[in-house]
């Protein structure tokens, strides 16, 4: 017994030093200098400044305007957004895209909250896509457009939604639909090794092309 | 169902079947004490160890002398990651400046990694320091499944013993599981994720704005050297709180797959090592045809459940369809990038295995969806379960269902040759029905008294499907949660001023993973020791096969039955009640 509370002892500062520290600050290192820029969470930049991680979603909202022309605010002195009708929507999130604070929605399969959600949602996405894509169905709405996303920073979206989506930023935008659908495809995410996981749209990157054509266009 | 989805399945159920002798194979070499590739590498690290732990690794040990080595072991670190973790204040690497941990919440998570649960009533990235993270969490991730190994190796000798009383020496089982299999595993697998984007770094976190102008804030941390092993040893406690539902935790499909195949990848070939150490392969194959077998039908449960979509989606009148460039089904709580087949997959291998960690939110799968997993749980996590305790568990199941055939056809039961008498049904039975028994008290217990009252997240069945789930998980120390059931309650402060623990949840679940953990191993060791000392008797032509399909499907129907029996009334109250009705709670 007493033989076996010395070697526990000795073999916990061993262990914790080989497992605890080495194991980890070496695998540090070996990244570090392998893939830098990946270790350290695919920071993307715009003339320099870090906007975002291609793995990180993130919102495109716009203030809402009064008649005065200034942001609206709400009762507790926030500014009211709105999503921004130029960029590629990313999914509902229920952690408004925090990527240092993450949690599930967790609502459960039979919840009422959660039935009236999709049903907003499901009437916003459908509300601002028609007035682009006449005669949209509800039908023809993907599920990833309306359904929250588990991390809450899902930097994709379905090709379905961005196809729908696409009309609207075109139009917006004064750019061809079929430049943006060309856009949308060079900044979708296919499976890997062809079979596996599902394809996905970059939000961020396809937003950030489109704005760099609008540049060019403009 | 889509052809794509499964054809990701059966990729998977192939990789994983085609490693199953190559990884096997190596590990029993590695318990015969035998050279291996990695010997030239590793050999002058182990001979170290053993001077520096002051061991001698070759004085062998009886089945209590094990047990006690490794319950000493397991209970001194048991009170070092807790005063770390309440001392969490004054250590280094802790960017973020957080407080220490309350009493009741470190109970539970230092129970939970212990015991190999890693149920995390705590969040990742709000609470946990780096240097928690890797030297307290990531530690125990790798020496709690090296328990659960050592301890397997140990029960193998035992039933392959011709006589000896002596079942190894749990030191060298020790190193050598975390030299020779653990480290250069996870290695390997973390320089993989961070290929894929999954961070590793010790800078503190990154604020700036993005495109629109709106601040954000990444999360890092030295998550990919963390995130390997608890994949690998069926640990499953995220680095985030969301998991490996997160992009940094788990970046693309490819990684997915990476983590995936980790989930199940040591249980899996631990029975090729079975078959080769008890010197008969189709053992271990028949031990591996019955997992497989009960895994495949709750995959496609899962998966048709989930691409159906849920109540709340038809109420709503989303689409469920899957079409051109959509999955459809229900993505509530599930990322594009996997799906609705990696999803599904992802939820009945963790919850097969005893790892726990998820890539989706699965409070929010359908009733039936829902069910899968834990009806996988149910089964005393012995369809592969945790690395070492899976197996271990399964022979006991073993035992129970030679026992029973012996019943049918009227002769002493034998496994092995070795013949099955009192004593050994007795532990036999104390370790497959110790657990099930424990879940249904404490799941009772949470739900007839009102302090079990403030965890609970969903009204109607939903709520008590989430309890069910947590004491389940905990109590078949498997981890994954329905996670709206909370133990911790933490206001959006700086350093988490204010958090306060649910005592109640944080004290029953941690003392439940700890029973959980050790109730079986004892109890297999001391099968071990006794059917150690037995006498082999010679294959005749009244032996009861156990390496046939016909024991196959028995040993499948045993295991069945006794999750049935124990666990249909309480199904009956959560999920099935969820899965039989499109009404809304």
């Amino acid at each position: 017994m007493r033989r076996d509370l010395l070697n526990s002892i000795l073999a916990i500062v061993v262990f914790t030093v080989m497992l605890g520290l080495a194991y980890p600050l070496l695998t540090t290192g070996v990244a570090q200098v392998l893939w830098p820029n990946k270790a350290d969470g695919s920071q993307v930049e715009r003339d320099g400044e870090v906007v975002g991680s291609r793995l990180i979603g993130q919102d495109f909202q716009r203030p809402v305007l009064d008649e005065n022309g200034r942001p609206r605010e709400d009762e507790e002195g926030n500014p009211v957004l709105e999503a921004d009708p130029g960029y590629f929507q990313s999914r509902p999130s229920v952690t408004g895209y925090s990527a240092n604070v993450t949690f599930f929605n967790n609502l459960g399969p039979n919840n009422r909250g959660l039935s009236n959600m999709f049903r907003e949602n499901l009437a916003t996405y459908l509300e601002r896509e028609r007035r682009f894509s006449p005669g949209l169905q509800a039908s023809d709405v993907p599920p990833d457009a309306v359904q929250t996303t588990a991390s809450g920073v899902d930097p994709h979206i379905s090709e379905a939604n961005a196809r729908i989506q696409a009309r609207r930023v075109a139009d917006e935008r004064g750019i061809p639909l079929e430049r943006v659908l060309e856009l949308v495809d060079d900044n979708t995410d296919g499976r890997a090794l062809g079979v596996l996981g599902e394809p996905g749209v970059n939000v961020l990157e396809l937003n950030m092309a489109v704005d760099r054509e609008s540049r060019r266009q403009g | 169902m889509t052809a794509q989805g499964w054809l990701q399945i059966a990729v998977y159920l192939a990789v994983l079947t085609a490693l199953t002798p190559l990884l096997g194979g190596y590990m029993a070499r590695v318990y015969r004490g035998e050279r291996v590739l990695l010997t030239p590498v590793f050999g002058p690290v182990e001979r170290l160890t053993y001077r520096l732990l002051r061991v001698n690794p070759y004085a062998q040990q009886d089945w209590k002398s094990y047990a006690r080595t490794a319950l000493v072991f397991s209970v001194l670190f048991w009170v070092v990651l807790y005063v770390i973790l309440r001392t969490q204040g004054i250590h280094p690497f802790n960017p973020e400046d957080f407080d220490s941990g309350t009493w009741d919440v470190s109970f539970n998570t230092v129970s939970s990694f212990i015991s190999n649960t890693n149920w995390q009533y705590y969040g990742g990235e709000t609470t946990m320091s780096y240097f928690s993270q890797m030297a307290g969490l990531a530690v125990q991730n790798f020496v709690s499944a090296a328990v659960g190994m050592a301890v397997l190796a140990a029960v193998i000798r035992g039933f392959a013993s011709r006589g000896a009383a002596e079942l190894g020496n749990f030191w060298q089982d020790l190193t050598r599981t975390l030299l020779y299999i653990l480290l250069p595993l996870s290695f390997v697998g973390a320089l993989i994720l961070v290929s894929q984007g999954v961070v590793q770094t010790l800078a503190g976190s990154v604020a700036y704005q993005t495109v629109q102008g709106f601040d954000q804030t990444l999360a890092l941390g030295p998550a990919a050297s963390q995130i390997a092993i608890k994949q690998l040893g069926t640990n499953g406690g995220g680095f985030f709180n969301v998991n490996s539902a997160f992009p940094f935790e788990n970046a693309t499909a490819l990684s997915n797959f990476v983590e995936l195949l980790f989930i199940l990848l040591i249980p899996a070939a631990l029975t090729a090592t079975f078959g080769r150490m008890v010197g008969n392969r189709r053992q271990g194959w028949a031990l591996y045809a019955a997992m497989a077998a009960v895994l495949v039908v709750g995959i496609a449960v899962a998966y048709g459940a989930e691409q159906n979509g849920s109540p709340a989606q038809k109420n709503a009148e989303v689409a469920t369809a899957s079409a051109d460039g959509t999955t459809g089904g229900n993505l509530e709580g599930k990322e594009q990038r996997f799906g609705i087949a990696s999803s599904a997959l992802w939820a009945t291998a963790t919850t097969a295995a005893s790892n726990g960690s998820v890539n989706s939110a699965h409070d929010s799968y359908t009733g039936a969806g829902g069910a899968g997993p834990l009806v996988n749980m149910m089964t005393g996590e012995v369809i592969f379960g945790g690395v070492g305790s899976g197996l271990y568990g399964m022979l006991l199941f073993v035992l129970l269902a030679v026992f029973i055939a012996g019943l049918m056809v009227g002769r002493t039961p034998e496994y092995l040759g070795k013949k099955i008498e009192a004593r050994e049904v007795k532990l036999t039975l104390i370790g497959t029905l110790y657990t099930a028994l424990a879940v249904l008290v404490t799941t009772a217990l949470a739900i007839a008294t009102k302090w079990g009252a403030p965890s609970i997240f969903n009204g109607g069945p939903q709520g008590f499907s989430e309890t069910l789930y947590a004491y389940t998980s905990q109590g078949n120390n498997n981890g994954s949660a329905f996670a709206g059931y909370t133990g911790y309650v933490q206001p959006n402060a700086p350093g988490n001023a204010g958090a306060f623990g649910i005592t109640f949840a944080d004290l029953l679940g941690g003392v439940t993973m700890l029973f959980a953990r050790f109730v079986p191993m004892l109890a297999a060791l001391a099968v071990a020791g006794s059917l150690a000392t037995k006498r082999v008797a010679p294959l005749g032509a009244g032996t009861f096969r156990t390496d046939t399909p016909t024991f196959v499907f028995l040993l499948i129907f045993v295991i069945v039955i006794v999750a049935a029996l124990t666990f249909f009334p309480a199904l009956l109250l959560g999920p099935i009640v969820q899965a039989l009705t499109d009404q809304l709670f």
